[in-house]
């Protein structure tokens, strides 16, 4: 389960300036959990877009989006709407933000803020791809989490570590994060939007709630206790 | 003394480095320092070189103020989280330093101690904005200061990085968040280093090209298969290695590469690394 929240309203119209057609995808499991990207909330998400003048060209709610291949068939009787849109606009964690970017040839923008995993792995293993920081990025980094494919969890930008495109640190299995994020920003034709700069983070960000970051066996074992006590 | 000050003049500055020890004796980088002390404008003093433990640059920054030399306070964002980061930038006030440096730092596995926690809590951006932040007379918190310092902020690009264009944003960006000065990775190129200061044209910001003297063609090679955005190329290399002096070639070799950026910078940053008591030589043959 991947605890996540909706972004200000004003932050995510301000990351869709300039896109006139936005393609909004939701997901059934921990978003529709957190009450983040169920159907209510994309269809929420889509009256606040039209009520701020965008079009919202399609939109709909998967299953997993944290399973590549789930979006992938999922995706597939909206094929032409995604194609006709400028980008899409994501509501659930960091890891199907990125799968989503890896799945498609879109920009796509976070509608979310990831807060704790609240005791479980997201789908996509094979490498780590959100850390829960709570403030999430992917929307200036072309879908790529520079918190997790950055050794040193950057934000402002590549370092002088880089050759080859591999980090400093353990070049021979590290690609450098911030080289794939430009990599892919190029393709997007985006490459300006390293020019946002996100200055200084909020590490306090990372540290949700106790109750946001706990697991339910965690709820559980504290009914327990409190009933255990009141005996 | 700010460095901004000297560039105004039209003067073609120079800055080399002081290497704290690994350790508490500082003869041999008092020494070095006093070699080159009128001839050069100023000296970075690194913050644990290569994630490598040493003497701090805040208490070398200091001795060098006390001999008269002018210090650049490197700082990097390793080893320390902002709070201690803004402690030392009000500290080097304190103590008399007017310049910083603001780095990023390698990682702490490229040093001797790679079971270190990395920090990282800032990082280079981030830094230059903390340090105009404390100018300003606040801390990172909002709070208000009592009094207030005041720096010339500094900061690094890698010309020689393939490919280069994420470096150029993130100069503009540094320049944005409060840079003042650049200094450079080490340049063998002359060709390419000029065209990336006429790529870098629209920016109005002093740079000082990096230049490291050559010590041996094994040095080369080394350098060319471990430090990112260097690269020496094959032919300064033969130099070195068919060279019957060493010293000679390579002051040669460093004297002609600033002999062809000195119309497209506006200074040199010399790193000596042990060879400080060539660099008069070369200052001399490269006619600065």
């Amino acid at each position: 389960m991947l605890v996540s929240e909706q972004k200000p309203l004003e932050e995510i119209l301000h990351s869709l300036e300039g896109e006139s057609a936005i393609f909004i995808l939701g997901c059934h499991g921990c978003a529709e959990a957190s009450h983040t990207g169920g159907e209510k909330e994309v269809l929420a998400m889509k009256s606040s877009l039209e009520h701020a003048g965008r079009t919202v060209s399609g939109w709909t709610v998967l299953d997993f989006l944290c399973q590549k291949a789930l979006i992938k068939t999922g995706l597939q009787p909206f094929r032409g709407r995604i194609k006709k849109s400028d980008s899409l606009l994501v509501l659930c964690c960091g890891v199907g933000i990125q799968a989503t970017a890896a799945a498609v040839d879109k920009v796509v923008h976070p509608g979310c803020n990831t807060l704790s995993m609240g005791g479980a792995q997201g789908e996509w293993r094979g490498s780590e791809r959100c850390a829960e920081c709570g403030e999430c990025l992917l929307d200036y980094t072309g879908g790529i989490c520079p918190i997790t494919a950055c050794t040193k969890s950057l934000v402002n930008g590549i370092c002088g570590g880089m050759r080859d495109g591999r980090c400093e640190h353990e070049p021979e299995v590290r690609p450098c994060g911030w080289y794939l994020i430009y990599e892919r920003l190029q393709k997007l034709g985006r490459v300006d939007r390293l020019r946002d700069m996100p200055g200084i983070r909020n590490h306090a960000k990372a540290e949700p709630p106790k109750a946001l970051r706990s697991t339910t066996l965690w709820a559980l074992e504290q009914e327990e206790q409190q009933t255990e006590r009141t005996a | 003394m700010k460095l901004t000050g000297l560039f105004t003049d039209g003067r073609f500055v120079i800055t080399s480095e002081a290497g704290p020890p690994k350790g508490v004796d500082t003869t041999q980088m008092l020494q070095d320092v006093d070699l080159l002390l009128n001839k050069v404008d100023a000296f970075n003093i690194t913050d644990q070189q290569s994630s490598v433990m040493r003497l701090g640059p805040l208490a070398a920054s200091h001795l060098l103020k006390q001999r008269g030399a002018e210090p650049i306070f490197q700082l990097t964002c390793r080893d320390r989280n902002r709070i201690a980061l803004q402690s030392d930038l009000l500290s080097a006030h304190v103590m008399g330093v007017e310049n910083i440096l603001c780095l990023t730092g390698d990682y702490v596995s490229l040093g001797d101690h790679p079971d270190a926690k990395p920090v990282f809590d800032l990082d280079s951006i981030s830094l230059i904005q903390t340090a105009k932040i404390l100018s300003g007379g606040h801390d990172l918190a909002g709070n208000e200061l009592q009094g207030s310092p005041d720096f010339c902020i500094g900061a690094v690009v890698s010309p020689g990085t393939d490919p280069v264009e994420p470096q150029i944003i993130k100069m503009e960006n540094k320049i944005r968040a409060g840079a003042e000065f650049f200094q450079t990775q080490a340049i063998y190129d002359v060709e390419a280093f000029n065209q990336f200061m006429k790529q870098i044209d629209h920016l109005d910001v002093p740079v000082l090209g990096g230049i490291i003297m050559l010590k041996s063609a094994g040095m080369a090679r080394f350098m060319n298969r471990n430090i990112a955005g260097v690269h020496v190329p094959e032919e300064l290399i033969s130099r070195m290695e068919g060279s019957k002096d060493r010293v000679a070639t390579s002051i040669e070799i460093a004297a002609q590469l600033i002999k062809g950026i000195r119309e497209t910078c506006q200074g040199v940053h010399i790193m000596a690394l042990g060879w400080e008591k060539w660099v008069p030589d070369l200052l001399n043959a490269a006619g600065l």
